[in-house]
């Protein structure tokens, strides 16, 4: 406060204003919002709770492996791990390690990958609410519409991240634990280590592109609270909710309707020829989401008095 | 003046006309007002607590909805206009709020960020300033979450400073804060108002903006009810004439005749709006009358006494 006194520059804005700038006034927008976006994602992934999020993430494929293979040193091909699941992959871990990131995909998709996605894009609105800092952000003006754009542009950057994580340090323990080398596919199909791994690619980008939509889903429900852990909570029952209704043979007909139903359908992209009908079915469901649920999102968040 | 289409002038920074909001619950927080404040004042919004200040400064900031009635800020329509002209308008609304695991310097960066208008270039040099004219250059590295509630609160203001301003809005800056602070921020709007900048400065107390207002703007229960310059204020202040006498009944029939407006009795004292009259004149007419005058006083109310009786006294007011 010292230098109160000598104040003497002139603070005003320009007599022009700020709103004409005639020459590549798109240009410019579109770097501001890259500045924006580069500074959502940096308070995303510099947060140390996030942080801590992807660690325990990276974690289970580890603990899994491990678990495993002490489980089963041989690894007989009969069908070890849960065979509840009934995942084929299982089987196939003990020829190699690549099948690890299938095991720890499919496991963590149950309940951790949501939970890693759902906190950041739970939290994404509500918890900029129960700051107060939302109202600060629209009185900037960071505007509506932009800072939804840039809230899910993050949590499909998180979501990405978080599987890739759960993939790419998966293939570590797999490969140290079970060996690689040729992959033989689920249809009995042997392919080179190169062409495992992009099926592992594959996979890998169809369980972000559910999680993306997930995301979504999390996104819509953080516009209508100031409570992030509501917000979190809520999107994981949903979560939890869908898994159950799943395992009742009584709601076969709702199945395909189900947010949850077809994160775990990356089988066919184990096999040779793929099967694209399912992929596709998949990829549609997750799309449909993704636009009901930003859409949800969009006309809540940009009618709604921000009171908090 | 000239006058835009829907009747509000120009030369105002911020303009209302009938702006209300009524509330899920169908409470009326904000009730017709009718904002006019001029370009270059520092308008002081007075108020005692839950009478519509806030709910009124989110409105003018696109923040809520209004259910009925315009605003214009800066001449631009609210709330259609917010990304427009907010740029320009520095706010500080209901207390600082900020990432508590952020560093000071780190949150205004953040906020800069959201920025659309204002250069990523220039961002350290500008943050720099600001923190640095609000004092807290020196704390810029700690995390907000550990900042004193005067830190934080400076920390609101350099954030509204962080590019140049035609009007910035302060909603209750001095809140929670020590003498010392207040006359900070006081010294910090009288700076901003030099710079031919306008403020808008809420508070519910009248002392705090009452030096370095010249418009003030008073509000009860969700209305405006008073609106003008702060001498005219103080001109409604009509000095009382106050008769202390055991015959209350023969001094107000005295004090009626020489036709003394607003007159009212208490058990041993009559008091009455003094108007032009010479208050020896009064004297002269009690004791011609036969009135035992004990004492007979001329007060002027304070800038205080006017304020309390434009909004009542306290919290049971507001609750009717
Ligand atoms: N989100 C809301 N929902 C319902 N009532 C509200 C809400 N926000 C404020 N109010 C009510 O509106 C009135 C005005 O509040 P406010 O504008 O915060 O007053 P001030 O800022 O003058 O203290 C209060 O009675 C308050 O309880
Ligand atoms: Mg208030």
């Amino acid at each position: 406060m010292s230098r109160l006194a000598e104040g003497a520059t002139d603070l005003r804005a320009p007599a022009t204003g700020t709103a004409a700038m005639p020459e590549a006034t798109a240009a410019v927008a579109v770097r501001a919002t890259l500045r924006f976006f580069a500074s959502e994602l940096r308070v995303t992934f510099f947060r140390r709770r996030n942080q801590l999020l992807l660690l325990v993430a990276a974690l289970f494929p580890l603990v899994i492996g491990i678990g495993l293979k002490a489980a089963d040193p041989h690894g007989g091909g009969g069908g070890r791990g849960p065979g509840a699941s009934g995942a084929a992959y299982f089987s196939q871990l003990a020829g190699n390690g690549v099948f690890l990131t299938f095991v720890a995909l499919s496991l963590l998709l149950i309940l951790v990958l949501p939970v890693v996605v759902g906190v950041v894009a739970g939290d994404s609105i509500a918890g900029e609410a129960g700051y107060g800092t939302l109202r600060y952000l629209l009185a900037v003006p960071a505007g509506r519409t932009r800072l939804l754009a840039v809230k899910y542009a993050t949590i499909v950057v998180w979501s990405v991240t978080a599987t890739f994580v759960v993939s790419v340090i998966a293939l570590l323990p797999g490969v140290v634990l079970f060996g690689a080398g040729p992959v033989t596919l689920l249809s009995g199909t042997t392919v080179s280590l190169a062409d495992g791994l992009l099926h592992v690619l594959w996979v890998t980008l169809y369980v972000c592109a559910a999680m993306a939509a997930f995301g979504a889903i999390a996104l819509a429900i953080s516009t209508f609270t100031e409570h992030a852990i509501g917000a979190i909570a809520a999107s994981l029952i949903i979560v939890v909710a869908s898994e159950v209704i799943e395992n009742v043979p009584q709601f076969a007909p709702v199945n395909p309707y189900l947010p949850t139903n077809w994160w775990l359908d990356f089988d066919s992209l184990l096999r040779t020829p793929v099967d694209t009908t399912t992929l596709w079915h998949g990829l549609l469901s997750f799309a449909v989401y993704a636009v009901l649920f930003v859409s949800i999102a969009w006309a809540r968040f940009t009618s709604a008095d921000v009171t908090s | 003046m000239t006058m835009t289409p829907d009747g509000h002038s120009a030369e105002l920074a911020i303009a209302s006309s009938a702006l209300t909001k009524r509330f899920r619950g169908g409470q009326v927080a904000v009730d017709h007002v009718d904002l006019a404040v001029p370009r270059g004042s520092v308008y002081g919004f007075l108020g005692p607590n839950g009478s519509g200040k806030t709910t009124t400064i989110r409105m003018l900031l696109g923040l809520a909805y209004p259910t009925s009635g315009t605003a214009r800020v800066l001449g631009v329509p609210m709330p259609e206009g917010t990304t427009r002209v907010l740029s320009r308008v520095g706010s500080l609304v209901e207390g600082p709020a900020f990432y508590p695991y952020l560093s000071g310097w780190d949150n205004l960066v953040r906020y800069d960020a959201a920025d659309a208008s204002a250069p990523g270039k220039t961002a350290k040099a500008r943050i720099s300033e600001a923190m640095e004219r609000v004092g807290l250059l020196a704390a810029a590295g700690k995390k907000f979450r550990n900042y004193s509630l005067g830190m934080k609160q400076r920390l609101a203001i350099a954030s509204a400073l962080l590019v140049p301003r035609d009007l910035i809005v302060l909603d209750e800056p001095t809140n929670g804060l020590d003498p010392q602070g207040t006359r900070e921020v006081r010294t910090l709007v009288r700076q901003i108002a030099a710079d031919g900048i306008t403020v808008f400065v809420s508070s519910h107390l009248l002392a705090e903006v009452e030096q370095v207002s010249t418009h003030v703007g008073v509000m009860r229960l969700g209305r405006l009810v008073f609106q003008g310059e702060l001498t005219a204020l103080r001109r409604t202040a009509a000095p009382r004439v106050a008769v202390r006498t055991a015959d209350t009944a023969t001094a107000a029939e005295v004090l009626a005749k020489l036709g003394l407006a607003g007159p009212q009795a208490g058990a041993d004292l009559v008091t009455a709006e003094l108007g032009d009259i010479a208050p020896e004149k009064i004297t002269a007419e009690l004791v011609h009358a036969g009135v035992g005058v004990r004492a007979l006083t001329v007060e002027a109310p304070s800038l205080e006494d006017l304020f309390v009786g434009l909004t009542g006294e306290g919290f049971d007011v507001e609750a009717g």
